[in-house]
């Protein structure tokens, strides 16, 4: 091995699926014992060039060098060898082991026919005292949060010697202190040598981290910056990233009405323990106001929007319309007029091998024009989704597809066109462009703010800090399942929203 | 499109057949057999315009058996005790259609009727514990089908329901003629197709309108396919899981009723009583779509038909259980890598279809 050599070396790396160019002249050049940034749109190619240098896909034609030597990876374990770790972005640990047992889970150190604990807690301790990455190696996974997984996650690449790290979309599941302590961590793994690949589209979290920045668009390497030399702004950065200049989620005047469109007064939910997860909290949000929920993930967000569905057991009473409806079933609430987007776009709002045409029908198979009695309504409902695949455009060849087979982005089209159709009033949006492309998510919000103008109701809950101030007319803060704060989406920064999220801070009404 | 979707769903089934025949080929060499001849007999055999109508009147069995386990399966239910509903539906059936003295137009329904409220009671039972005790449907059906063998053998054996019909066989009273359900005799003179052909012909057409053109079975699908989606989409799970587990023990309750009204003319202690099985098997041949199922059965009562001319052969008839059980197996397998498959390719198409219009816009 040559000191002097890059890390990782990609020249000309081509992968082609049948009709799909993934990468096309990928050239990528790491420097040992640096931050690397790879940033991009959804399906610019970041996932497949991963996946490549992962040993997981075999490039069509180009070379990868390790440390100056050419390697061909047949196998992740052949990536492995060469010194590569991959930290994915959905933790891959069992939550009832401890957080020894996963680390070692598959490369177990053995005594004889007997697992060696006693050398691989020194071993993890060691690695993980030279890291600055503090575990407790004897705590159950189960009991620790998301920060702390993410820890043993590295602990566990390096554990299988790693040099070169891959984190991909390391930030997506982090507060924002817990973001702080992670970009500590790679600064300390950095020092150790170890060279890091960072994959994001957060482009301030990147800027605030990254040695050099690689931008990829459609597939190819469009550009690198090294942040040292080169003074690069967020929004030049974006603009690289897209090509062209970007939407703001910005809303425009006031279209508040005097209508109360949905009244909650002291809703509760409890866990099967007795805990309060949502804790007696009320609001009501009128004709066309987008109330927008602020909060760290966990607080209480998801269980509030499955008490309005009538999803779960909750206490408390919610008027819609002026009328009672905390005692109707989850099918009633929405023949009212409730459209809904939930949280987790596969597991609840779409059956995946099912074609567009049906997918259309989900949760409004008892309304027009998908049924007529007891009857489907087959050309209704085929007639409608042509719409919505024109309205919303969802890029897609036949409304006869599965639905597994759309990208994310015109999947969620899919669903906001279906769930914004038959004029709802109320619309309770989890994440409405989570996923989605730029382009799509201008659309998406075009589509919300025009229906907010026609005096659509809205309940906004959304990772995106920038997406919920830029839409919501009024925000509230969610802390253990309670209001903890109000905050003015037209003075408050993402920054000070941040900060009150985790209880840190007030912000100003 | 739907012509590749139809092409790729034939991969499974004639796989399964084709690996069966090599599987049973070699079994019959080792024992000496000529696997050419004893299959050129089976088939020889099964031509036969007698083994045909028999074929046709087994075969009409298995449909209904493997509906009433499809319907479950559509939303991931497991209806594993569409013996116990059967059998107890045949012989209720039976016993009171061997009491009744009416005209064919009228006793007939009622035993339909009758049979088919004891299999769709019989499964409430099970659909109750799911819904209001969480007891798995797997368990409870399998055994409830012991309880309903039980209540039977003590049935016909201890009470008043039972008679002596023949030569040591207890049984339900003879059902008078005009209580039966008889046939025609289509193919060969000296064998009637069963009446009960008919009526499960139309009772699949009416499987695949409820299933495909109601909201009903759209909900049915919609659960089978998420039960999570569903959940969000208002479709009240406990709901779904009791109507369509009494959907599928009435479906059972048909089942003993072919032989019963077109042949046997009693319920006795000889009746079969593992139909439900060779259902579940057939549901999964057929992939729980009517036609599917229809061309399983077929092949199914042909292999238990002609399993009788190997013995002529020379040959052990249980030859036939084994080329049934490696279909089953290299079906079920190979549907599961052809839907993946299926899915993967569409992926692909969806995007290079993507490309062209990008491309031409």
């Amino acid at each position: 091995m040559n000191d002097s050599a890059l890390a990782v070396e990609l020249k000309g790396i081509w992968k082609r699926f049948p009709g799909v160019i993934a990468n096309s002249d990928i050239n990528l050049s790491i420097a040992p014992g640096t931050v690397h940034a790879i940033v991009g749109e959804n399906g610019a190619g970041k996932s497949t060039l991963m996946k490549i240098l992962y040993g997981m896909q075999k490039p069509d034609e180009g070379t990868i060098a390790i440390n100056g030597e050419f390697k061909e990876f047949e196998s992740p374990s052949d990536a492995i060898d060469a010194g590569i770790g991959m930290v994915h972005q959905h933790f891959m640990l069992a939550d009832n082991f401890t957080v020894l047992e996963n680390i070692i889970l598959g490369s177990e150190p053995r005594k004889g026919a007997k697992l060696d604990f006693d050398t691989a807690r020194n071993q993890i301790n060691s690695i993980a005292a030279e890291n600055g990455l503090a575990v407790d190696a004897d705590a159950l996974v189960a009991d620790l949060g998301v920060g702390d997984r993410q820890r043993i996650e590295i602990l566990k690449v390096l554990y299988r010697g790693a040099r070169i790290l891959i984190l991909d979309e390391p930030t997506a599941v982090l507060v924002p202190h817990e973001v702080d302590e992670l970009f500590n961590t790679l600064r300390d793994l950095k020092r150790e040598g170890i060279t890091i690949m960072f994959i994001s589209h957060k482009l301030d979290e990147v800027l605030a981290i990254a040695d050099e920045i690689t931008v990829i668009r459609q597939g190819t390497t469009v550009g690198s910056v090294d942040t040292k030399k080169q003074n690069i702004s967020a929004l030049e950065l974006a603009e690289m990233m897209v090509g062209s200049e970007l939407p703001t989620p910005e809303t425009r005047g006031n279209t508040i009405r005097e209508e109360v469109v949905l009244d909650v007064t002291n809703l509760s939910v409890h866990a099967a323990g007795g805990k309060a997860i949502v804790d007696d909290i009320s609001f009501s949000i009128r004709s066309g106001e987008i109330l927008g929920i602020a909060g760290v993930e966990g607080n209480g967000q998801a269980e509030i929007l499955d008490a309005l569905m009538g999803l779960v057991e909750n206490t408390g009473v919610v008027h819609f319309k002026g009328e009672d409806i905390s005692n109707q079933s989850t099918r009633s609430r929405r023949e009212l007029g409730i459209g809904f987007i939930p949280e987790d776009r596969h597991r609840q709002a779409l059956m995946l091998e099912a074609p567009l045409w049906e997918n259309r029908m989900l949760g409004h198979q008892t309304m027009a024009p998908n049924s007529k009695g007891f009857l489907l309504n087959i050309s209704g409902a085929k007639e409608d989704t042509q719409r919505i695949v024109r309205e919303y455009d969802v890029r897609t060849p036949s409304i006869d597809v599965l639905a597994s087979a759309l990208s994310g982005g015109n999947q969620q089209k899919l669903i906001v066109g279906r769930e914004m159709s038959g004029s709802p009033r109320l619309l309770i949006a989890a994440h409405p462009t989570r996923g989605v492309d730029v382009g799509a998510q201008a659309a998406i919000w075009d589509h919300l703010r025009n229906a907010r103008e026609a005096g659509l109701a809205v309940l906004l809950i959304s990772a995106d800090l920038d997406e919920l101030i830029g839409l919501s007319d009024t925000i509230k803060v969610l802390l253990r399942g309670q209001f903890v704060a109000d905050a003015n989406p037209a003075t408050v920064t993402p920054q000070e929203l941040g900060t009150a999220m985790t209880g840190a801070g007030k912000v100003s009404a | 499109m739907n012509l590749r979707r139809l092409g790729t769903s034939l991969i499974a089934p004639l796989l399964g057949v084709g690996i069966s025949i090599a599987v049973t080929s070699v079994i019959l060499i080792a024992i000496h057999a000529q696997p050419l001849a004893v299959f050129s007999s089976m088939i020889k055999y099964g031509a036969s315009a007698h083994a045909m109508t028999l074929i046709l009147n087994l075969a009409t069995t298995y449909f209904l058996s493997a509906l009433a386990v499809a319907i479950g399966f559509k939303m991931n239910l497991f209806n594993i005790g569409v013996n116990g509903q059967y059998t107890l539906g045949a012989m209720v059936g039976g016993a009171v259609a061997g009491s009744l003295h009416l005209p064919t137009i009228l006793s007939v329904p009622i035993t339909i009727a009758v049979a088919m409220i004891v299999g769709a009671g019989w499964a409430g039972i099970a659909a109750w514990l799911k819904v209001a005790r969480g007891v798995s449907e797997v368990i409870s059906t399998i055994m409830l089908n012991f309880i309903a063998t039980a209540i039977i053998s003590y049935t016909i054996v201890r009470t008043s329901v039972g008679h002596e019909t023949s030569l040591n066989v207890r049984g339900t009273a003879m059902i008078p003629e005009s209580g039966m359900l008889r046939g025609i005799p289509l193919l060969d003179p000296k064998t009637e197709i069963y009446g009960f052909f008919f009526i499960s012909i139309a009772i699949g057409i009416l499987y695949w309108f409820v299933l495909n053109r109601t909201r009903f079975g759209y909900d049915l699908r919609a659960t089978g396919h998420s039960a999570t989606a569903a959940r969000t989409s208002g479709i009240d799970a406990k709901r779904m899981t009791v109507i369509t587990m009494l959907i599928s023990g009435a479906l059972a309750g048909l089942v003993g009723l072919p032989y019963l009204l077109g042949d046997a003319g009693s319920y006795n202690l000889n009746f079969p009583t593992d139909w439900g099985f060779t259902g579940i098997a057939i549901a999964l041949l057929g992939r729980n779509n009517p036609i599917g199922i229809a061309v399983g059965a077929l092949l199914w009562a042909f292999l238990d038909v002609a399993s009788g001319q190997l013995i002529l052969e020379g040959v052990p008839r249980e030859i036939t259980t084994i080329m049934q059980g490696v279909i089953v197996i290299v079906v079920v397998m190979s549907y599961e890598i052809v839907r993946r498959n299926q899915v993967k390719s569409e992926q692909k198409n969806v995007a290079r279809a993507l490309e062209k219009q990008e491309v031409s816009a």
